[in-house]
Order: C-alpha cells, then sequence, then structure tokens
C-alpha cells in the first residue's frame, strides 16, 4: 500500500482530495447531496451511472495528476485517465473491499500507464549510466566545501519541471517511490526489475534532480 | 580491490553510491560519511529532494470534456456486450 497514504489517512476517512473532489461540480445535473462514499462505491458495483459519475468526480484529479505526472503529456494522460475509467467500470463488481478503494484504483490506473508504455517500447527503467559525481559543478570544484544548494524547501513548481525533464525510467521510479510512496518491492514487481535495481535507479533519479535544482537556482529560474 | 572505506575519496564514495545503495547497504552508516561533510551534505540534498515528492499533491483536474467522452465510451461498449 502506498506509504503516503497509509501514513496521513485512516482508513475510514476519504482523502484530503476526496473531500475537495465533493465540493467539484459532479457531471451529471439535478444532484442530490452526495451520500456516503461507501454507499455510492456500492452503487457504482451494482452498475447505477449516477453512482459512477460521484466516483469519477472523487477520483479523476488524482488518477489525472498519476497519468499526467508518468507520461509527462496532457492530451497522452486523459486518454489514459479515460482508460482507466472504462477498466475501473468493467471491473468494479469484483471489487472486494480488503484494500483501500482509492489504494485499487490507483494501482489499476498505474497498471494502465504501464502497459501504455510497453505498448510504446519503451523501457521501464533506465540503461544504467556512468553518474558523474556532482559533476555540475567538475570535479575539482565540488569536493572541497560544504555545498548545501538545497537547504530549506524545494519550490514545487521546480521539482515538477524537473521530475518531467527526467528519463522516462527515472521518472517512474521517482513518481512511484517519491511522490505516491510505494515501496520498492511493490515497484520491482510493477517494472520487472530487482528490488536492487529500483534502489540504485531511485537515487540516481534524485541525484538527477538534484542537479536540475540546483541549475535552476543558480540561473535565477522564476519559481 | 577494495580500499579500506575510511580512505575512499568523494569522488569513489559518490561513484559506487548507487551501487551500495542497490546492494540494500545503509549508506547512512557509511564510514565515510563521518568524516565528510560534502557527501553528508549531497545525501540531505537527496532526502529534501524526496521529503518534497511526499508533499506534491494532484494537479489541476483533466479537461470537463473528459467525462462526456467516457461515458460515450462506456455506452459503446455496454452496447456492444448487450445488442439489442
Ligand atoms: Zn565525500
Amino acid at each position: 500500500m502506498p506509504r503516503s497514504q497509509a501514513a496521513k489517512i485512516p482508513p475510514s476517512s476519504p482523502t484530503a482530495a476526496e473531500q475537495t473532489a465533493v465540493e467539484e461540480t459532479p457531471p451529471v445535473q439535478t444532484v442530490p447531496p452526495p451520500p456516503a462514499v461507501a454507499e455510492v462505491l456500492a452503487l457504482a458495483q451494482a452498475g447505477d451511472h449516477y453512482a459512477f459519475a460521484q466516483i469519477y468526480s472523487l477520483h479523476k484529479r488524482r488518477v489525472y495528476s498519476l497519468c499526467l505526472r508518468m507520461v509527462g503529456n496532457p492530451s497522452e494522460a486523459e486518454d489514459l485517465t479515460q482508460e482507466a475509467f472504462l477498466q475501473l467500470h468493467r471491473k468494479i463488481a469484483t471489487f472486494r473491499g480488503d484494500s483501500a478503494f482509492s489504494t485499487w484504483l490507483h494501482r489499476l490506473s498505474i497498471n494502465v500507464v504501464l502497459m501504455h508504455l510497453r505498448k510504446k517500447g519503451l523501457p521501464l527503467t533506465s540503461l544504467d549510466e556512468a553518474m558523474e559525481p556532482t559533476h555540475e559543478d567538475g570535479p575539482g570544484r565540488s569536493f572541497g566545501a560544504p555545498d548545501l544548494a538545497l537547504t530549506g524547501s524545494i519550490d514545487r513548481l521546480a521539482l515538477e519541471r524537473a521530475m518531467s525533464d527526467l528519463p522516462a525510467g527515472y521518472r517512474l521510479i521517482f513518481i512511484l517511490h517519491d511522490v505516491e510512496g510505494y515501496e520498492h518491492n511493490e515497484i520491482a514487481a510493477m517494472l520487472e526489475c530487482s528490488v536492487g535495481n529500483s534502489k540504485s535507479q531511485l537515487h540516481k533519479a534524485r541525484l538527477k534532480l538534484r542537479a536540475a535544482l540546483r541549475t535552476a537556482i543558480q540561473k535565477g529560474e522564476p519559481s | 580491490m577494495t580500499r579500506d572505506p575510511q580512505f575512499m575519496t568523494c569522488q569513489e564514495f559518490q561513484e559506487q553510491m548507487a551501487e551500495l545503495i542497490g546492494s540494500g547497504e545503509d549508506v547512512n552508516n557509511h564510514p565515510h560519511l563521518r568524516m565528510c561533510a560534502t557527501c553528508r551534505a549531497l545525501l540531505a540534498d537527496l532526502q529534501t529532494i524526496a521529503d518534497a515528492a511526499r508533499e506534491l499533491l494532484p494537479v489541476e483536474p483533466p479537461a470537463e470534456d473528459l467525462w462526456q467522452r467516457i461515458e460515450l465510451a462506456i455506452q459503446k461498449e455496454d452496447s456492444s456486450l448487450d445488442p439489442g
């Protein structure tokens, strides 16, 4: 289960995203007040179209965000969000409630994205490349004084930008582990690689992000 | 072949870091880090990045008409499954 969810959310309460989503305009008109999330889910499982629309409203932002971060392209991300909800529609009756529904949907969405990337022939893990140690400063200068360019907080938009510039394989691992909170053994299973590979690729992804963020800071890019 | 890890240079340590992490070693306890503020700072940066990533929220929602597209696709699928 994604760590971020496990850590932040008691099992029975809706996520912050879900609570926000309840207030969004539902896609169907003449709306009764939203019943409890569990009741909506049960109705959707029984084939209620309005309830399925509510499920879409509750989860669209999170599923779309995941797709967008993983593929980096809004129209592709919308196609994948559509495919994820189509698959959800086919499979929702089989959801048994032994995991949180949002976790289940999230995992289904990741599978949709990974299948799409495999079809495109993209390698899901990056080929190992030699990482030069703190290469952005050249070896001579960087091994002297401590260099804490990133102390304090990191700008969210700068981080999103740097993530989108990562090679696909590094991006996937970083998003799955650091953003979405999956464990290395779960990621290794999803990407069909070893746990060690997942760990070392994550490290390299973070190094690449650090280099990109430092470059952005040095250039004084607006954040 | 392997040098005493205490006498590693930063370059050697950083070149091995990904491999060490991949092998399951806790690099935070590596002898080089006890003596080297530069590499400690590097690892602290990486942790700062990981912490920032955990705080990222969902981006903006998808286009408004995406639900209409999904509804159409569902109807199409339902009618092909259930002719008549
Ligand atoms: Zn060092």
